[in-house]
């Protein structure tokens, strides 16, 4: 069973170009060219193992889970119950009924703000944020605050893109009721002080949720390290199907998490006059849940594990430095985001070029980018500019790819002179 | 065909882009705000009516090519019709935009260039978007100025 760390810290150095191999999509030319896919951050493409499991999944396996007493249902059950393991060990978190299946990052924060803060969070009030947010993880924790009457305070950040401790000690005080945080920021690829902010909030008593979307599958993440109380992240950024993902609560909290929808697998017992829950993590799973996408969860996984996720580290930071140079020798590109600690993430604007207008001339080009605002309007309001352009990478993209891109960047900056 | 960065919208779109007309706020002016979700393209446009006469109109905002340049030709091209032809003239450009192959090109002028959005799709909504807010604007006025 790959369920285990055991490729983890292997030295040996791997084939990059035969990684490629394992994604089909990569294969494809756009207009006759090659396809040069950088809009990672965005969504991940998928390993040929994720597709053929799900796939194996409808042929051979597929039935309601946790209800059926036929051969199908107790294969769908252990294949969707596994994978509840496997990211239990790849998160390290300490129990499985500490992680819930979700459809996404954006359910995992919607559920904490709306089970735990509706209970725990009053009026003036304060929820704690950063200026580096997804919209994700502002706008449920607005509506709570609207809802509860407290307040929303934001963590300031550099010029650079980063968060200054003090600052943020400052804003913790005894009315904060939740901090939540981004690992990893979509657009300046900043990797935050995660486990030093959990220690400073916790020493006030205060929970952290730290949003996980970029970081998970990007870096190793272990929960039991990080000390948060809730970690949430998406199956489709980390090389998995789009429409599952994870929260995480750890054990403490899990008992103060109220359900969150409501409906059938969730509950105990029922009659017309009342209702028992059923037992964490099913108490948050009501409905049916994508027992399919679960188990193409796992195999993302499990090939992750293969890999070694210290590996898919170091070579995101190979990526990372490679692209920072290249891209920053381009005449008129000034890159957004110059934090100590980056995620293969590069954010940049272009002198007299809109970042659409690139975006769709590398399009042209086969290039795969993201332009735009990256659901951060704050954040954009706060560099002062409309948008960026933002190529991310993952472990499947190359050195030539980023040549690919910078040239063609050289290309536009020369036809604007 | 797409050769270099500079063939990537018509020159006309460029053109506007690089210079574009009626960029200036007006005093006095009825306002409206657009902006895309989407994408981050933010506009202001500044309307003066007369009767139901468009006399004045311009604009102010950060936007992406394609926004820019529909803004500015609007503008152009707007001023001296009364609202119901403003209103006539939006619908032949949407239809223009939608692929509506029937819509006679001959007196859109500078609008036809967006023809070139069917290479585009997604780009549309940029396009649209200066017309949108126009037409808000229109909508804010219809009561006091016409």
């Amino acid at each position: 069973m790959g369920r285990t760390r055991e490729m983890q810290g292997q030295t040996e150095p791997l084939d990059f170009s035969a990684i490629r191999e394992d994604f089909p999509i990569l294969s494809q030319s756009i207009g006759g060219r090659p396809l040069v896919y950088l809009d990672n951050a965005a969504t991940t493409q998928k390993p040929r193992t994720v597709i053929d499991r799900i796939m194996q999944f409808y042929c051979e396996e597929n039935a309601s889970v946790h209800r059926g007493f036929h051969r199908l249902s107790e294969l769908a059950t252990e294949a969707f119950e596994n994978a509840r393991k496997s990211v239990q060990h790849f998160i390290n978190a300490p129990d499985p009924t500490g992680v819930i299946f979700v459809r996404g990052t954006t359910e995992a924060i919607n559920l904490v703000a709306q089970s735990y803060g509706k209970a725990h969070v009053g009026p003036m009030d304060e929820i704690v944020i950063s200026a580096m947010e997804h919209h994700s993880n502002i706008v449920p924790w607005q509506r709570l605050c609207q809802e509860s009457k407290a307040t929303l305070r934001v963590i300031p950040i550099t010029g650079r893109g980063e968060i200054v401790l003090s600052e943020y000690e400052q804003i913790l005080n005894n009315r904060t009721k939740m901090v939540s945080i981004a690992h990893v920021s979509n657009v300046l690829g900043t990797i935050n002080p995660v486990q030093e902010m959990v220690r400073l909030a916790h020493c006030r008593g205060i929970p952290v949720l730290i949003d996980g979307a970029q970081a998970v599958g990007h870096l190793a993440v272990d929960v039991k390290t990080l000390g948060c109380d809730f970690y949430a992240f998406s199956g489709h950024k980390m090389l998995g199907p789009t429409g599952i993902g994870v929260l995480y609560v750890s054990a403490s909290r899990l008992e103060q998490l109220e359900p969150y929808q409501s409906g059938g697998f969730m509950i105990h017992s029922v009659t017309f006059e009342k209702t028992e829950y059923g037992a964490p993590p099913y108490r948050f799973e009501a409905g049916t849940p994508n027992v399919a996408g679960a188990v193409g969860l796992d195999a993302a996984i499990q090939y992750i594990n293969r890999l070694g996720i210290e590996r898919i580290a170091a070579r995101d930071q190979e990526l990372l430095e490679h692209g920072t140079n290249l891209l920053s020798c381009v005449h008129g590109v000034r890159l957004i985001g110059e934090a100590g600690q980056k995620a293969a993430t590069i954010s940049f604007v272009m002198d007299g070029v809109h970042p659409h207008d690139l975006a769709a001339y590398l399009a042209h080009l086969g290039i795969a980018i993201r332009a735009g605002h990256h659901c951060c309007q704050p954040l954009m309001a706060r560099l002062g500019i409309p948008g960026t352009a933002r190529a991310s990478m993952a472990v499947y993209n190359t050195f030539g790819e980023l040549e690919v891109l910078a040239a063609a960047l050289e290309e536009v900056s020369k036809s604007l002179t | 065909m797409i050769s270099d960065f500079s063939t990537l919208y018509p020159e006309v779109v460029f053109a506007h882009t690089r210079n574009p007309r009626n960029f200036l706020a007006l005093d006095h002016a009825i306002t409206a705000e657009g902006n895309s979700p989407l994408c981050g393209d933010q506009l202001v446009v500044y309307l003066k009516l007369d009767r139901g006469v468009v006399t004045r109109l311009t604009f102010l905002g950060s936007c992406c090519a394609i926004a820019t340049a529909s803004a500015s030709i609007m503008t152009a091209c707007v001023e001296g019709k009364t609202v119901p032809e403003t209103e006539a003239l939006f619908e032949r450009f949407r239809r223009l935009l939608a692929g509506d192959e029937d819509t006679p090109a001959d007196d859109l002028g500078e609008l036809e260039a967006f023809r070139c959005l069917r290479d585009h799709p997604q780009r549309v909504s940029c396009a649209l978007l200066p017309w949108h807010t126009l037409l808000e604007a229109v909508s804010k006025a219809t009561t006091t100025d016409i």
